[in-house]
This record gives C-alpha cells, sequence and structure tokens, in this order.
C-alpha cells in the first residue's frame, strides 16, 4: 500500500531477515522450507553496511522481519544501526522474547512502528495455531506495553481456515489493545503455507463472508483504525501486483545475506540470487540476474503481454505461476484470463478437506501418530 | 475540521515527516505508508506539533507564502481532512 507521485523507480522498502529463528511455528510461515541457520546470520556490522547502502539508494523504510528478531540478542544495536541510517524503522514481531524493559531499549534506539501477529481471538485457539503453549497471553500483555510506551501498533492477523470466521473479532480485538492499524491478511500459499494448503484453505463461501465483513468494519472503524486487507488469492479474478511488481519497490535480505526480490523468489529454480557479502545493494539491485528476471514487462507472456492491467498488476506472483501453472513466466493463475485459472479454482476445493491436526509445523519434524501401543508386548519376558 | 480552526493537528504515532534525498522531495512515512508531500505540504506538516492550532499554521503560511489567508485557509483544511481520514495526522483537542 504505497503510494509514489512523481517519485523515481528506486527501492522504497527492504525486508531485513535478520534471523529464520523463531519461537512460534505458525503453519503459514513464508520462510523457505529450508531455514537458515544461527550459524549463517549476518553479523550487526554487516546489517549496518547494508541498511547505509539501502538508504543511499533510496530505501524509506525497513522492516526488521525474521522469524523472530527477539531472537538475536543484539537486536537493539540493529535498530540503533537502521535509525542511524535514516530509515523508518519497523518491527515486525511475534512478541516472544521482548518484555518492557527491551521494548523501551528499542523506542531509545530508535523504532518507529511495531507490527504484532495475532493467531486468533481465543487463547487455547490461538497458542494451538502457533504451535506454541502461552503466546496469546504474552501478545496482549506486549500489546499493552507498546502502546503504553506512546509507539505505534499494528497487529497482523493471518487469515485461513482455522480463524477465517473470527475477522470482526479479530479487528475488534486490534482495536481494543490501542492498534492504529490492523493487517486481515489471507494466507499466501507459499513456503510453508502451501506445504499446510489442505489444513489451511476456508471455503469459498467462508472468504466471501470475510470479504464483507471487511467492508463493514471499515466503516464501523472508520474513525479508529486502519483497516488493510490482503485479498485471499485461491478466490480471486485478478491477480495481486505481488509486491508492486517485481525487482520495483523493495528487497528482501535474507539471514544468510542473499538479497531476493520477494521473500518466496527461493522456491523459483534456476535463478541466481546474489549476497550482500559479495556485492554492493545498489549493484544487486541493478544488476543480479535474479532482479532482472521478471523486472519490466519483457519477460511477459500472453495472456500478459498485450494486457491492458500489464502495468498494473505486473503479471501477478511469479511464485503461485510457478507452483500451479508449472513455470514461473506464465500469468498468474488468480487472473480468469489464465489458462490455469480452473487449476487454481479446483486446487481450493480440494484443500478444503484438511483438518488442523494435519498442520506440519514450521521448522518442526512432521507430525505423525505414534502406532498404537499393545497392551501387553509380546516378547516381553523372552 | 472544517469548522475547527481551533484544533491543534499533530502527526499520528508511527508517522513522520523525512526529507528524501535520493528523490528530493518531502515524504510523509507511516506504518506501509509512503506519501510524497508535495509542494508546501510540507510547511503545514512541519507545524502539526500539537501545539499550533489550525488558525496559527494558516497564519504562518500566509505569511510564509505572502498569499491570501482565505485561499491558503482552504487548501490547509482540505489536506489535513484528508490526512485524517487516512490516520496519519491526529486532529487534536
Amino acid at each position: 500500500m504505497i503510494q509514489t507521485g512523481a517519485l523515481l523507480l528506486s527501492p522504497l522498502g527492504l525486508l531485513a531477515e535478520v534471523t529464520h529463528r523463531c519461537p512460534l511455528a505458525c503453519p503459514y510461515c513464508s520462510n523457505p522450507l529450508e531455514l537458515d541457520s544461527r550459524a549463517q546470520e549476518l553479523d550487526a556490522t554487516t546489517w549496518r553496511r547494508v541498511f547505509h547502502e539501502a538508504a543511499a539508494m533510496g530505501v524509506l523504510q525497513v522492516h526488521l522481519s525474521g522469524g523472530e528478531p527477539a531472537a538475536r540478542r543484539d537486536l537493539q544495536a540493529l535498530v540503533v544501526v537502521a535509525h542511524e541510517a535514516g530509515l523508518y524503522t519497523n518491527l515486525i514481531t511475534s512478541a516472544i522474547g521482548l518484555d518492557a524493559k527491551r521494548l523501551a531499549g528499542l523506542q531509545h534506539a530508535g523504532l518507529d512502528h511495531v507490527q504484532l501477529s495475532i493467531q486468533d481471538v481465543e487463547a487455547t485457539q490461538a497458542d494451538r495455531i502457533a504451535g506454541y503453549d502461552g503466546a496469546h497471553v504474552r501478545k496482549l500483555a506486549f500489546a499493552r506495553h507498546v502502546v503504553n510506551l506512546g509507539l505505534a501498533l499494528t497487529v497482523n492477523a493471518v487469515i485461513h481456515r482455522a480463524n477465517v470466521g473470527n475477522v470482526t473479532a479479530l479487528v475488534a480485538l486490534a482495536a481494543e489493545l490501542g492498534a492504529g492499524r490492523v493487517e486481515v491478511a489471507h494466507a499466501q500459499y507459499h513456503g510453508w503455507a502451501l506445504r499446510n494448503r489442505k489444513a489451511l484453505m476456508p471455503t469459498a463461501d467462508q472468504v466471501v463472508q470475510a470479504m464483507d465483513e471487511v467492508e463493514r468494519l471499515r466503516t464501523t472503524y472508520a474513525d479508529r483504525i486502519v483497516i488493510d486487507l490482503v485479498v485471499p488469492d485461491y478466490y480471486a479474478s485478478r491477480p495481486k501486483p505481488c509486491m508492486g511488481g517485481w525487482a520495483r519497490r523493495s528487497l528482501n535480505v535474507t539471514p544468510s545475506g542473499k538479497v531476493l526480490p520477494c521473500h518466496a523468489a527461493e522456491t523459483i529454480p534456476g535463478l541466481e540470487f546474489w549476497s550482500v557479502s559479495d556485492h554492493s545493494l545498489a549493484e544487486i539491485w541493478s544488476r543480479s540476474p535474479a532482479f532482472q528476471a521478471f523486472r519490466g514487462t519483457d519477460w511477459m507472456r500472453e495472456p500478459c503481454r498485450s494486457c491492458e492491467r500489464r502495468d498494473i498488476d505486473f503479471g501477478g506472483c511469479r511464485c503461485q505461476a510457478l507452483a500451479i501453472a508449472g513455470d514461473a513466466n506464465e500469468a498468474d493463475p488468480a487472473c480468469a484470463l489464465s489458462p490455469h485459472h480452473a487449476k487454481m479454482q479446483a486446487l481450493a476445493e480440494w484443500a478444503q478437506a484438511g483438518e488442523m491436526a494435519d498442520y506440519q509445523y514450521r521448522g518442526r519434524p512432521a507430525l505423525h501418530p505414534p502406532p498404537p501401543r499393545l497392551a501387553i508386548n509380546p516378547r516381553a519376558g523372552s | 475540521m472544517a469548522d475547527s480552526g481551533a484544533a491543534r493537528p499533530r502527526l499520528a504515532p508511527g508517522v513522520r515527516l523525512h526529507f528524501d534525498k535520493t528523490r528530493n522531495a518531502w515524504v510523509l512515512l507511516g506504518p506501509e505508508r509512503v506519501i510524497e508531500a508535495e509542494g508546501p505540504a510540507h510547511e503545514v506538516l512541519q507545524r502539526c506539533d500539537g501545539t499550533r492550532s489550525v488558525a496559527q499554521i494558516v497564519d504562518e503560511l500566509a505569511v510564509l507564502y505572502v498569499a491570501d489567508r482565505t485561499v491558503i485557509e482552504s487548501d490547509v483544511i482540505e489536506m489535513l481532512d484528508e490526512l485524517v481520514s487516512k490516520r496519519l495526522v491526529l486532529k487534536g483537542p
């Protein structure tokens, strides 16, 4: 949601994934299936250089993300260097590992904004989604610390089958906590969410109802909270302008220093990503093969190539084109003009058969029900 | 805000004005928002400090731009109304 007026096409935002480590294990996590380890993480000195290079090339906002950024003991040092570089500094957090004192330190270091994830409205269910007992209560307490300190708060709620009926209650909770903004973000089926698609996908009716609720809530809460919506691709007829266009507005640096045009870009085989360890950020932005691959409109095939909307939605999401149409050069199948659109709709229907019990939690070994135990071990005593 | 020259507007929490050297432009930065503050907008926003009233801001701009106060007033109020509706500026008491 960025308005640019006459601004030039240098990037505006940097998503800094400072770690993949996270106490939570949400089944829709946008991190890759292959997580970077602590030993691979860039140190604060390197991040300092990256932030200064980003600011010099026109980046205005940095989103400190993860994983859980607070898993890094030097988080405050990262905020200091981001702020010193002149960047608007946003912390994207689960709240776990951040008490009031540590938060006050971040504020003192120049933090501009906090985005807190909330999994659901009721604690037991929310903790089950997060895969972490006691998370919800700590999140509520943390939100109050944020507001008490006078920091700006956004609540982010990822929407999927287990909570799609609670959109109204989630927005009410965000408003009650004192958030100035809430993101109602329908799950994006990449990474762990793609693996868990069958357990996460809501029905068409549920999605329609949730979207209607958001429209009503925008009126109800007009003077209290800004509601931003991430639409559900599988029930769309036009694709999202993913990332505002490939390599057009923002870049993403992984914990180990790889620079991606979007957080899921590594799912596309054959792309060559450059690292901040080998190149400056400006070089990577302008010359790296991964950024050049889908920049502009030259790469497009039909129906995108001649489409009047090609400079509006930029062909949609490359990762979704790959995942569903089987080729990252195709139109995003969320588009009704894509020959693969029917397949996407069929997948949405197929996916509705899963259960919460089928969650494969992010970063944890796949859970299988233990084999039935025999009352008497037949080999006992033999 | 149309009838409230006495209101003392201020930038909402998490919103700040920034001079973007790369684009040689003033921008208003907020959560997931970058809005270019075109023309005299930054002079208005710099004065949205919670102490000046809308009337005072208009007075100061009329002097700064040597312009008709009525014209300035309607421009300032229109701009602030829009930013209040986006919750980037708070009306203030």
